[in-house]
């Protein structure tokens, strides 16, 4: 009930927002053929919207990657004009020049969104001019295979919006998150038991690099792990290292630039819970240098850009914990 | 024909980066002061502590190192001024990222030592692979594939 009425009201203002011609693109989730079954899609005209828009508890899918491309498009033709009015020019002075083209994208973004958006335009990935953002309320996300409160929802890190053009419904606070006791939990185990329980996780992946695509933090447009010449561009031998190293370098190309948006160990269909490599670096960058929150503005400098004369030295990470003994003597 | 003669003693493979303007010329004079340091310890020259990519701490491993070593300029001596700071926030990362995943702490370390410092230089790397030599073989991030023993 809630939710048809939250759809009709996004769909509302998706088609008031077309006919006036402010947008061209609206992107949002399409329906499947069932319920959980929810696609991130663009539209673009008002029939479409009204017979397969939807925003539901499905809606999980976060769309702000989607951007990348489709701002990526619309400045690529742009320039385009812009080089064939500057070519003309050359030729004949007098010519007129063409208008570039005005296409703007309408996105909804739910809060934790709204960080991935902002981080996105802080590491100029995606063109604000291009984009019309609107922030929508969210009460939580369900997984599709467990049907259940996806994790990430269990412990929400905000239901404020950072950045958006307007907004729908009313906007939270950031909340007092429980996010990295499970993080905790793991680091007061014993190494064996550490290196135990990841080799359970990792040695389940089958490397269909599905984390990668979905992170709107991973938009390089070459990726180290499609080159052939790596020697892990996929799984070819069943080897541990290779997924040990898959992960880490997965997690340590995010460090710092990760909003823990959860997206990753969302669509794995391994259900290797890869967001607990990813707290694990924020955690450390908010203890050993200071809290900071990727996505939350576009001032702050990440802290991998940065340094202090007085940072810790590397050894502090053997030393926090004197209790613990490492190693498989 | 004579069976080839088996090495029984197991010695471990130790990676060192040196940065160029310090440590590399540290180890250098370690050489040029007869100072005795173990064979097991292979130089890479970087022009940096901060080129050091992460990847090649892991390709290290990999290829069959049993403890990676990165010596950089003290820092703020940094030939780039700034090199060595960066450097020491992503290794101080990686490493807490490495012991979360249950690899052995004592596998990866990083010192600062100066051109001046072969003494030191000397001293870190015996008491290095001393370390690696306790801890015996890297088995838990090998990649059996690049194993040339049976």
């Amino acid at each position: 009930m809630q939710d048809d009425k939250i759809s009709a009201k996004l769909i509302e203002k998706a088609k008031e927002l077309l006919s006036s011609g402010k947008v061209q693109l609206v992107i949002g989730w399409r329906k499947g053929l069932f319920d959980y079954d929810v696609t991130p899609s663009i539209f673009t005209t008002a029939e479409d919207l009204e017979k397969n828009f939807v925003y539901n508890k499905w809606c999980a899918a976060n769309l702000s990657k989607y951007l990348v491309k489709e701002t990526r498009k619309i400045e690529t033709a742009k320039d385009t004009v812009r080089m064939n009015n500057k070519m003309a020019k050359q030729k004949d002075p007098a010519s007129q020049d063409k208008p570039e083209p005005s296409v703007k994208i309408l996105v909804f973004l739910k809060p934790c969104d709204t960080y991935s958006f902002t981080e996105l335009l802080k590491e100029h990935r995606i063109f604000r001019d291009d984009i019309h953002a609107v922030g929508i309320p969210c009460d939580g996300m369900a997984d599709a295979s467990k049907k259940e409160l996806l994790e990430r929802c269990t412990v929400c890190k905000s239901k404020k919006h950072v950045t958006y053009d307007e907004l729908l419904g009313e906007d939270g606070e950031v909340q007092d998150s429980k996010r990295f006791d499970e993080v905790e939990k793991l680091e007061k185990m014993t190494p064996d038991e550490r290196y135990s329980f990841w080799q359970g996780e990792l040695s389940r992946c089958i490397r269909c690099n599905a984390c990668r695509d979905v992170c709107p933090a991973c938009t390089c447009e070459q990726c180290i792990f499609d080159n052939p010449k790596s020697g892990a561009e996929h799984k070819v031998a069943a080897d541990s290292f290779e997924e040990n190293m898959f992960h880490i370098i997965r997690a340590w190309h995010v460090a710092g630039r990760c909003t823990d948006c959860g997206e990753c160990s969302r669509v794995c269909p391994q259900h290797i819970p890869l967001h607990l490599l990813n707290r694990k670096f924020i955690k450390d960058i908010n203890e050993i240098y200071e809290p900071y929150m990727a996505g939350s503005d576009m001032e702050t400098k990440p802290p991998l850009l940065t340094f202090e004369k007085n940072d810790a030295e590397p050894n502090v990470v053997y030393t926090r914990d004197k209790s613990e003994e490492g190693g498989n003597k | 024909m004579s069976e080839p003669v088996e090495n029984k003693k197991w010695q471990p493979k130790i990676v060192a980066f040196c940065c160029n303007w310090c440590s590399y010329a540290g180890a250098d004079l370690a050489g040029n002061n007869r100072l005795e340091y173990p064979a097991n310890v292979k130089i890479i020259r970087i022009p940096c502590s901060c080129r050091l990519n992460p990847l090649f701490i892991l390709r290290a491993f990999q290829r069959g190192a049993d403890g990676v070593i990165l010596c950089g300029c003290h820092p703020g001596d940094c030939h780039y001024t700034s090199g060595n700071f960066f450097a020491r926030r992503r290794m101080t990362l990686l490493f807490s990222m490495l012991d979360y995943l249950g690899i052995e702490k004592a596998r990866t370390r990083v010192e600062w030592c100066s051109a001046a410092e072969g003494v030191r230089f000397a001293g870190i790397m015996n008491d290095f692979v001393s370390k690696i030599t306790e801890l015996g073989e890297n088995k838990r991030l090998e990649d059996l594939r690049c194993k040339t023993t049976k």
